[in-house]
């Protein structure tokens, strides 16, 4: 079992790989990684049952979709340093013939990855699928689903909501990165999204709150929205996350949202992170 | 050879719902997702017998192919259902992100497709799902012909491993494909033999092409007509092996001309043997109102517009 420092460790590797990885190419979206960082940490490292030995029906395991597809860096160093693929690999990040390409997919076959995403609105779907899969196979697991505050513009999402507290999709816990922020300013300028608690509730929706950049709560409020799984509503969390957490110059703004940093901000950023499981 | 006669009438979309009750029967893992429109796809039959595997999503489309793929995850062989519009134009990227690129064993199945929706007119006559559909890597493109073959044909996707666009109609259509013909993904299906010409039609208009080639017979021209029932994988070899003896080609298909069934083959013949070409299809124009008949001969997709199209490129060999 691991503790809370052991999981802040790993998240502290899985911030500098991503940081390293993007760098390396000159391209990715650091801001909603490094903020999403810590519950995909928790998540995999603590939260959920998973199996490495990957198998694309994931049967009598837990399951993950990354709806906002453009945080892969954070997934695929979460998924590298659970043992899904070697650590190494981390260094093809969006190469020429990479398995891990810039938004995920399982077309080059990485394992970990279940579905394509990266096109918005639609990871909610998807798990509601595999939740009524898992109903009809007699799978007691969960299904997880990760979406940005932003996403929940798109229109589909809000049919998936619909849909999953009518149909009493339970065995489903949905995480919306609350960070206030998209590509082209705060949410609240771009196209506000007003009262979610007070939406989701409306829609039916369990609805739970929490930082998500602090380990000790995460994985408190992981294990709370577990036990209200299976009671006939779906599960909601509004994760407050600041973008680019753990990076002091990233932090407070939308701008990193899909820039990569220079090799002296790498270095920078770096500085406050230290290594903890050696780097790849 | 086989004579193929008319033993009946029917719509193509009943063929559908029989056989998925069938599917349902054989086997656990198919399920029916629905946006709306059970009666008009024909599931009711289905929804009856198997209500736990069966998912009405409401009038949500998007949300309908995106819960498909998930359920691919832990073996599930989802068929989706709506009309070919809602199926394909409305939610194109939902297709092309999980389930074309994530490469998912989701049947897409989409009634009322083409111009023989009718009356409702052309916000739901759509003609260019076979190009949207044919377009994307990994997805299998079929069209069938008559009620036997839809239902042939559904059977057939349900053992195929991996995307399906599947287009059938509304209408009571002529049923002339023998209840035990074979059907095989990707197999053309040979008619009439013939020297002078070769037909390939999808569709609607595989039994008006037969009848197109019982006036041309009397018109002292044999045409070869063949099925082409899966428009991708396109049967290469069976087109090739045809246009070499007759050398000249008419297409026909309830479809724009652009991206359909015409589109292919003129691309494989322009590639491999360049052929003197006609095309039965609708020319860059939206449908409207009006009976399914009306509208086949307003817009060019009667027996006649195949005999026509066959007398011109048999001129121009």
């Amino acid at each position: 079992m691991l503790t809370n420092d052991d999981l802040k460790n790993i998240a502290t590797q899985v911030r500098r790989d991503l940081l390293r990885m993007i760098h390396a190419v000159n391209s990715g979206h650091p801001g909603g990684s490094l903020g999403c960082t810590d519950v995909i940490t928790c998540l995999y490292f603590s939260a959920m049952e998973h199996d490495p030995k990957f198998n694309m029906d994931g049967k009598d395991e837990d399951i993950f979709f990354l709806s906002n597809g453009h945080l892969s860096a954070a997934w695929y160093s979460v998924l590298a340093r659970s043992g899904y693929f070697p650590v190494s690999e981390l260094a093809s990040f969006r190469k020429l013939n990479t398995r891990l390409q810039g938004h995920p997919t399982p077309a080059e076959h990485i394992p970990g990855v279940r579905m394509a995403s990266g096109s918005l609105g639609q990871g909610m779907s998807n798990a509601i699928g595999t939740a009524l899969a898992k109903k009809l196979n007699k799978d007691t697991h969960l299904v997880y689903s990760l979406h940005g505050d932003g996403e929940l513009q798109e229109g589909q999402i809000w049919e998936a909501v619909m849909y999953a507290a009518a149909k009493k999709v339970d065995n489903l816990i949905s995480i919306i990165d609350c960070n206030g922020k998209q590509i082209d300013g705060p949410v609240e300028e771009v196209l506000s999204l007003g009262d979610l608690h007070a939406k989701f509730t409306a829609f039916g929706w369990k609805v739970l709150e929490m930082n998500g950049n602090n380990i000790a709560e995460v994985i408190d409020m992981l294990k709370i929205a577990k036990a209200n799984t299976c009671k006939g509503q779906p599960i909601i969390i509004l994760m407050k996350t600041e973008m680019g957490f753990g990076v002091d110059f990233m932090m407070g703004t939308h701008k990193w949202h899909g820039v990569a940093p220079n090799d002296q901000q790498l270095a920078d950023a770096l500085a406050q992170l230290p290594v903890t499981l050696g780097d790849y | 050879m086989r004579t193929y006669q008319k033993i009946g009438e029917k719509d193509t979309r009943s063929g559908f719902g029989e056989a998925l009750l069938e599917l349902g029967r054989n086997n656990t893992n198919v399920v029916a997702l629905c946006a709306d429109l059970i009666g008009s796809l024909k599931m009711d039959a289905f929804v009856k017998e198997f209500p736990e595997r069966f998912f009405q999503i409401g009038i949500a489309e998007a949300n309908m192919i995106g819960i498909a793929a998930g359920l691919t995850i832990g073996g599930k062989i989802p068929f989706t259902g709506t009309f070919a519009n809602f199926s394909t134009g409305r939610v194109y990227d939902q297709i092309r992100q999980c389930v074309a690129y994530s490469n998912k064993n989701v049947k897409i199945c989409a009634s009322h497709a083409g111009i023989t929706l009718g009356e409702d007119g052309a916000t739901h006559q759509i003609m260019e799902d076979i190009g949207l559909m044919k377009m994307l890597p990994n997805m299998v493109v079929i069209n069938p012909c008559d009620f036997n073959q839809t239902k042939a044909a559904t059977m057939a996707i349900a053992e195929h491993v991996g995307p399906v666009y599947l287009r059938f109609g509304r209408p009571k259509v002529p049923v002339f494909i023998p209840e035990d013909e074979p059907f095989v993904i990707g197999k053309a299906l040979q008619l009439t033999e013939g020297k002078d010409v070769s037909i390939f039609a999808t569709g609607h208009l595989v039994w008006k092409a037969l009848e197109a080639v019982h006036i041309l017979k009397e018109k002292g021209i044999a045409a070869e007509l063949i099925n082409i029932h899966t428009i991708k994988p396109l049967d290469e070899e069976a087109i090739l092996r045809s246009v070499a003896k007759t050398h000249c080609v008419v297409t026909a298909e309830e479809h724009m001309m652009n991206g359909g069934l015409g589109d292919s083959i003129a691309q494989l013949l322009a590639r491999k043997l360049p052929t003197p070409l006609e095309m039965v299809a609708v020319d860059d124009k939206f449908g409207e109102s009006g009976t399914p008949d009306e509208l086949m001969t307003k817009f060019g997709l009667d027996t006649v517009n195949v005999v026509e199209a066959v007398l011109k490129v048999i001129g121009r060999r």
